[in-house]
């Protein structure tokens, strides 16, 4: 009905101008007067006024008409701001919230007539407060909120620019797009098989606007994280005040963009660990000074993205959490017997806060500690495919990390083989992937609890006769630049017989995984390609096994599982503090082949990311296509003075899929400069400039590349530049011209 | 007069045992499906199949009555119904006719009708010259529900 959409439009933009007005009346209170300032906030209440006088809301209308009635005396200088104005501001902006979401409920008003409050507004309008210069700001304490935006205009759904779009309607497109992803994922297979270039050229043209498009409904999701935190400031005065405490709150990373349904899961959580914060982790101002902290408290909330995620963190320089306590509560609570507990560690303490009711707070207070505690939170992020972490020294605070993929649907994953079947796991997880080569006798060894353990003899460049899968308390581990990295053997996982392919036989392959700020290295019978899935939830027959996140249709329509690596972490128990201080124990830190960071070039050829060492890179140009000519049948360019070589990497290394056609765009050239000679390397984009500690394994995937890493969690291939340029152009002479 | 409600069953085979489920309740039915294997889940659980684009749990009917599995030079159809949480596709020898059954030939699993057999089926249509069991499709679904080890 047309005055119900009405309505809801009223509703709903009232709600957000309110969360609006929130800031500019907390910089108000706090002594920051501007003149746009009470002119934005005389709108809004102005504007409510009207609207709600339009659908007979007496309350509201009464209430608001009191309101704007003060905010005119306050804006056209006839009355001063004081610290009392602020806060009545305040509470009309609360009320006239509660009103708004009363008729939200019930399609009516409240039956309060709120006469306290306007009496109140109506006195502060009226009252004796002649003009005076505006309250000094009482201490320099830092400007702890965002710095007074420019006044932004109302948003109303015909502003130009924005449109209003239902979230299901947006879900229909992002299920829509992930089964676009699948079929042309299936095309291109098939174009691999086909050499018809008609063909070929269309598919490609399929495949760019396809990721575009992937790539522009994931964004139409996006929303910043300030869209929840905009409410902090507010929620933080309120709980400081009610619990006699003094806090100041620092917003990081506000235009953060998460997924809309990320946010609204994420919501109450955050909400939560706030409130905990203030009120069991700050202390009051009396105790922090006499422990020499500054009186005022300090929350820090810090969002980023990181590896593919989301990192968000809320930071609090409180009293921290004291592990004894935690101890003797669970002792106390029968969770763990006296013995057990006493072995273990720090970080196992911990985990009881995110036991179901477990809490630890002397007195449970209104705002939190009531029981819906961290369990709660870790049970709603892991929903999301995330995970919490949280660390704490006593006396000095807590921080809580929350870590969530960005996009739930469509994720780049790392496919292995083992027992025959293929797996994907997720890029976030992985750090690296390792190939050691066995030795050609192969040695059976089998650790003390039968496990039989991978071949022995590393290949014999060092002459090292130690094996490569050691054994620690019957825990099997590799040595990773001098650190132990603890195994898991994923045939044994699943219970399947491992049976590598013949060109792997003679390889052992490890993927090192990252779970709980841990890794360790899953061992598998091959490594196959990268390949960006859509992931897609299991039946209910099969989403009790830990093991699996997941599944989804890989390019050839087949169907393939989805590891999920913290479930297969605890699944193997490869991580629990036991193995891990046996590792410690023998864990040499001094690392034998130290390899200083190397700043390296990353660059996108076709699908492909690869790395340049920086070092040799002369500079990074654009040249027009037009100015590439022949000579001699070869491809060069005039550069400064001298003819530059060029090399397209894209034929070098070509890739699973075809890459875009040469349109007519300028192209991304890499000018190198070393042994003498200067080229200049083709590739599809610049990505980025690293600084990375990374181990080359001289064993040569292909010809022209060191080997493979995984930077930035991507698998990228590092470059062998003169390697490159040795088999691309022989005919480079030396000292061919400086650049 | 009284008048007979009629049902239409879509029939299928199952070793020697005639089952059917409700025309309803079957989304459709495909020859043999190339399944990828799920290490770790139940026994009966033979796979996922691609589904157009649907991931489709695959329940092997033989190993859920417990009865031996086909030898291998043959294959078994799959019967996809529409269960609470998806649809499930359910292995089976054969696929059979549509048949009209009548109310009145139906009753609750007979006394012949032992074990397993019994929790898994609705009860049975009397036909002309055979029996036809109805598959209670929830029940089979219900991994839980199994045949006790006999003492």
């Amino acid at each position: 009905m047309q005055t119900d959409e009405v309505l809801r439009e009223f509703l709903t933009e009232s709600r957000e101008n309110l969360d609006l007005l929130d800031r500019d009346l907390l910089a108000l209170e706090k002594g920051h007067v501007s003149k746009e300032g009470i002119a934005g906030i005389f709108r809004t209440i102005h504007t409510i006024k009207g609207t709600s006088g339009f659908f007979d809301f007496k309350r509201l209308t009464a209430l608001t008409h009191a309101g704007e009635s003060l905010l005119a005396q306050l804006r056209e200088g006839r009355l001063a701001v004081s610290p009392e104005i602020a806060s009545a501001l305040l509470t009309l902006v609360d009320k006239v919230r509660e009103i708004v979401a009363t008729i939200d409920r019930s399609g009516h008003e409240p039956t309060d007539d709120y006469r306290d409050l306007i009496d109140r507004l109506d006195a502060l309008r009226t009252g004796p407060t002649p003009v005076r210069a505006a309250p000094a700001i009482a201490s320099p304490t830092p400007l702890t909120l965002t710095p007074l935006a420019p006044r932004m205009e109302v948003p109303s759904p015909f502003a130009d620019g924005t449109i209003r779009v239902d979230v299901g309607l947006l879900d229909r497109l992002m299920n829509l797009v992930g089964e676009l992803v699948l079929a042309r994922n299936q095309i291109l297979q098939y174009t691999l098989d086909r050499k018809d270039t008609a063909f070929q050229s269309t598919t490609q043209r399929l495949n760019l606007i396809t990721t575009e498009l992937q790539e522009g409904v994931m964004k139409t999701r996006m929303q910043p994280i300030s869209t929840i935190w905009n409410k902090y400031p507010r929620v933080v005065r309120d709980l400081a005040l009610a619990t006699e405490k003094q806090v100041d709150l620092e917003l990081r990373g506000q235009e953060t963009e998460l997924d809309k349904s990320i946010i609204e899961a994420i919501r109450d959580p955050l909400s939560h660990i706030v409130r905990n914060a203030i009120d069991h982790g700050l202390e009051r101002p009396a105790a922090r000074t006499l422990s020499g902290k500054p009186a005022r408290g300090m929350i820090v909330m810090r969002a980023f993205h990181e590896g593919g995620q989301v990192n968000i963190e809320i930071a609090d320089d409180g009293a921290g959490i004291d592990p004894e306590r935690i101890r003797s509560k669970a002792i106390e609570r029968g969770l763990v017997n006296r013995e057990t507990a006493a072995r273990l560690s720090e970080k196992e303490i911990l985990e009881f806060l995110f036991q179901p009711g477990f809490s630890t707070a002397a007195t449970v207070t209104d705002l939190s500690g009531r029981g819906v505690g961290m369990d709660v939170v870790r049970t709603n992020v892991e929903r999301i495919a995330g995970t919490v972490d949280l660390h704490t020294r006593l006396g000095k605070g807590t921080t809580i990390r929350i870590k969530i993929p960005l996009t739930l649907a469509i994720i780049p994953t790392l496919l292995v083989s083992c027992g025959g079947h293929r797996f994907a796991i997720p890029q976030a997880n992985l750090l690296e992937v390792v190939r050691e080569e066995k030795h050609r006798e192969p040695v059976e060894m089998r650790g003390p609890d039968g496990a039989s353990g991978i071949l022995t003899r590393r290949a014999c460049r060092t002459c090292d006769p130690r094996p490569i899968v050691e054994y620690i308390h019957d825990v099997p581990v590799y040595r990773l630049r001098g650190a132990l990295l603890p195994l898991v053997f994923l045939h044994q996982q699943l219970g399947v017989d491992p049976r590598p392919g013949p060109e792997d036989e003679e390889n052992l392959y490890i993927v090192v995984l990252q779970a709980d700020d841990r890794s360790f290295g899953l061992v598998v019978d091959s490594i196959r390609d990268t390949e960006e899935i859509v992931v897609k939830p299991l039946g209910k027959l099969l989403r009790g096994i830990p093991i699996y996140a997941g599944a989804t249709i890989l390019g050839d329509g087949k169907v393939a599982l989805i590891l999920d690596i913290p479930g297969l972490a605890r699944e193997s128990n490869v991580l629990s503090a036991s193995r891990e201080r046996a590792i410690a124990e023998r864990n040499e830190k001094a690392i034998e082949n130290a390899n200083p960071p190397q700043t390296l070039l990353l660059v996108g050829v076709g699908e492909r990311r690869m790395a340049i060492p920086l070092s040799a890179v002369a500079r990074l140009e654009e040249i027009a296509p037009g100015a590439v000519e022949l000579a001699a049948g070869r491809e060069v360019v005039q550069y400064r003075k001298t003819i530059l070589p060029l090399i397209r990497l894209d034929e070098m290394f070509p890739g699973r899929h075809p890459v875009a056609p040469r349109d007519g765009g300028l192209l991304q050239v890499v000018v190198w400069s070393g042994e003498g000679r200067v080229a200049g390397l083709v590739v599809d984009r610049i990505v980025d400039i690293v600084e990375s500690a990374i181990d080359i394994q001289d064993h040569r995937p292909l010809p022209g590349l060191l080997g493979t890493t995984v930077i930035q969690s991507r698998v990228t291939d590092l470059m062998d530049v003169p390697e490159v340029i040795r088999l691309a152009a022989p005919w480079l002479p030396l000292a061919a011209g400086r650049v | 007069m009284t008048t007979t409600t009629t049902r239409q069953l879509c029939t299928f085979m199952l070793d020697d045992l005639y089952l059917g489920l409700e025309v309803k309740r079957v989304q459709e039915v495909l020859r043999w499906q190339e399944m990828t294997f799920v290490p770790l889940a139940a026994d009966v659980i033979r796979g996922l199949i691609n589904l157009r684009g649907q991931i489709v749990t695959a329940i092997d009917l033989r190993r859920r009555f417990g009865l031996p599995d086909l030898p291998p030079d043959r294959r078994s159809m799959n019967v996809v119904v529409r269960a609470d949480d998806g649809p499930v596709s359910l292995l089976v020898d054969d696929i059979g006719d549509v048949m009209m059954v009548e109310d009145r030939w139906f009753e609750r699993p007979p006394e012949t009708v032992r074990g397993l057999t019994r929790e898994l089926i609705r009860g049975t249509y009397k036909l002309k010259h055979r029996l036809l069991l109805e598959l209670d499709i929830a029940r089979v679904i219900d991994l839980s529900i199994r045949q006790e080890a006999r003492p």
